[in-house]
């Protein structure tokens, strides 16, 4: 599980609701989740989404349960998702639904390419490489699947 | 001997298990997602029904053709399965369960951050997903890292107008927002041990605000009588000795307390904002909707009336049933108060009592995140004291005065 994209910079303790605000849960298109992602953060973020790697301050995905948050970057493009720490729940949610976290600290620079390979362990940018924290066993499986409902369905559990 | 949630879970912190989970419970906003995830994983089961909760709360009763689709098809589901079902107007998930399903020394998992809140009971609550409650809802079980314990010794007793939503908003300010991330909170010591039942409801409910995955208390003679009054006789539990992280609170010196937009660990005493003018006053919420929030609140407005708007929403139907029977309901509705459906009500901002642009709710609820109430609001979370002295005076007011 490796991959990249360019650096996308967000501050600490980014809510769900700033995320995908309330407002707009109750629908079971995920479209409408990407086309407002972070709406209420900056507008014009949800455009930039795509092929980045958002690279956040600590605390990212605080809040609510609410996992239409983790779907809504997915749907977006994001490729992945670098913080000193996550909202354990959006943790898992991400991880559920196979849209990658990255435990790290990382300097952001807006714009500039971001690699990881999660199964070595390291992310980089700007030249500097910083070490992952490591995903649990299971967690790596959950993901390597895809996200928990292929996990489940292909027998495990 | 481990931490509370060392012994529940049966492994030392920083270990991963698989627990099985005694009750697991989703509500009409999660569950949603959750019924799609579960038919995706296609395997057709569902252990133990009878342990599975679906509760109507957050959008209560629907509001708009979709949400109304929504939980139908919820609801048709509910039933086929054969779970619990709390329809709309029986509370907010967390309050339901906390009225004699959640019991000591259960591994309780809710599809929502609040689950937590049912900790007070001495058991290990925590939120999931979406897709996580699909996987309990398959499987019966589910994976937990183990976590560090944070304790919370409370000392003393509270004094005056302060209430335990004021001991709440104190130790999310001392922790932070993510001071206690992947965390368990354990709010210990003789300060503890004098709370009510409701108000252990009220710090549990907050530990999320944390970051931290659960925010218990051991059961103790408190939690034997309140269980006792819903038919079950339960154990005491041994509080451990010795925490690697603790956080210590005199209750003696809490005072009413303000945390201010947008983030619920920028904590004030209300005396400093004092006249600051609001345009809505929020009573509810799975934090502070419980009768003796209703009855604190009512204590202070009875026999005058609100200058602003104030919404009142019981977090239960069995809040409400003794609010009515008694002279709580009446007080509060002849104060002048709009008394909703049981439930979540404004607090997330998605079908009533959303405030407008540039609009002040002073809010007894437990997030005030920027817009969460309704686009360019903010959010001044409180006690229900503070909440009343303010419905009065139409302005930010200490409860101090009201006394
Ligand atoms: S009352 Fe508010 S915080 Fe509690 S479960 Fe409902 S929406 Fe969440």
């Amino acid at each position: 599980m490796k991959g990249e994209g360019h650096a996308v910079c967000l501050g600490r303790d980014i809510d769900t609701d700033l995320i995908i605000a309330g407002r707009y849960l109750r629908t079971k298109d995920r479209s409408v989740w990407a086309a407002h992602v972070f709406e209420d953060l900056d507008p014009t973020l949800a455009g930039r989404l795509a092929g980045a790697v958002i690279v956040a301050g600590p605390n990212f995905g605080c809040g609510s349960s609410r996992e239409q948050a983790a779907v809504a970057l997915k749907e977006a493009g994001v490729v992945a998702v670098a913080a000193p720490t996550f909202a354990r729940i959006f943790f898992r949610n991400a991880v559920n639904i196979g849209l990658l976290v990255l435990e790290c600290e990382i300097p952001c620079h807006e714009g500039e390419a971001v690699r990881f390979d999660l199964d070595e362990g390291w992310i980089e940018a700007g030249g500097t490489r910083r070490p992952l924290r490591p995903l649990s066993p299971r967690m790596r499986e959950i993901l390597r699947s895809g996200g928990l409902v292929p996990y489940l369905s292909g027998g495990h559990g | 001997m481990g931490t509370l949630a060392e012994e529940i879970l049966g492994a030392p912190a920083g270990e991963y298990v698989d627990r099985r989970v005694d009750r697991a419970y989703a509500h009409d906003g999660t569950g949603v997602l959750a019924r799609e995830a579960w038919l995706s994983i296609g395997t057709g089961a569902f252990p133990d029904p009878d342990h599975r909760y679906l509760i109507f709360d957050h959008i209560v009763p629907a509001n708009t053709s979709l949400t109304a689709d929504l939980q139908k098809e919820l609801r048709v589901f509910a039933r086929q399965q054969g779970m619990h079902l709390s329809d709309v107007g029986g509370g907010v998930c967390h309050q339901v369960m906390a009225e004699g399903y959640a019991l000591p020394g259960e591994v309780i998992v809710g599809a929502d951050s609040h689950s937590c809140t049912l900790g007070a009971f001495g058991a290990f609550a925590t939120g999931v997903g979406a897709t996580d409650m699909a996987g309990i809802w398959a499987t019966g079980e589910t994976w937990f890292r183990v976590p560090e314990t944070t304790g919370v010794f409370l000392d003393g007793a509270l004094t005056g107008a302060a209430a335990a939503k004021d001991v709440a908003l104190a130790y999310v300010s001392a922790l932070g927002m993510d001071g206690a991330t992947y965390r368990a909170l354990e709010f210990v010591g003789e300060g503890a041990g004098g709370l009510s039942m409701a108000d252990r409801l009220t710090l549990s409910n907050m530990a999320v605000e944390t970051g931290a995955k659960a925010g218990m208390f051991y059961a103790d003679a408190v939690t034997r009588e309140y269980l006792a009054g819903f038919g079950h006789a339960v154990e005491e539990q041994t509080p451990v000795d010795g925490y690697r992280q603790e956080v210590t609170l005199d209750l003696g010196d809490i005072e009413p307390l303000l945390a201010l937009p947008p983030r619920v660990d920028t904590v004030c005493p209300v005396a400093e904002k004092e006249g600051l003018a609001v345009d809505q006053v929020f009573l509810g919420t799975c934090t502070c909707g419980r009768y003796e929030d209703l009855e604190a609140f009512a204590r202070i407005v009875r026999g005058k009336k609100v200058t602003v708007r104030t919404v009142v929403v019981p977090a239960s139907r069995a809040v409400l049933t003794r609010a009515a029977s008694t002279w709580v309901l009446p007080a509060l509705i002849e104060a002048g108060c709009a008394v909703g459906t049981p439930g979540c009500g404004p607090c997330l901002g998605a079908h009533m009592g959303v405030i407008g642009e540039g609009e002040v709710c002073l809010s007894t609820a437990n997030r005030n995140f920027r817009n969460r109430m309704g686009v360019g609001g903010e959010i001044y979370l409180a006690s229900p004291q503070t909440a009343a002295a303010t419905a009065l005076a139409g302005e930010i007011r200490s409860p101090e005065g009201c006394l």
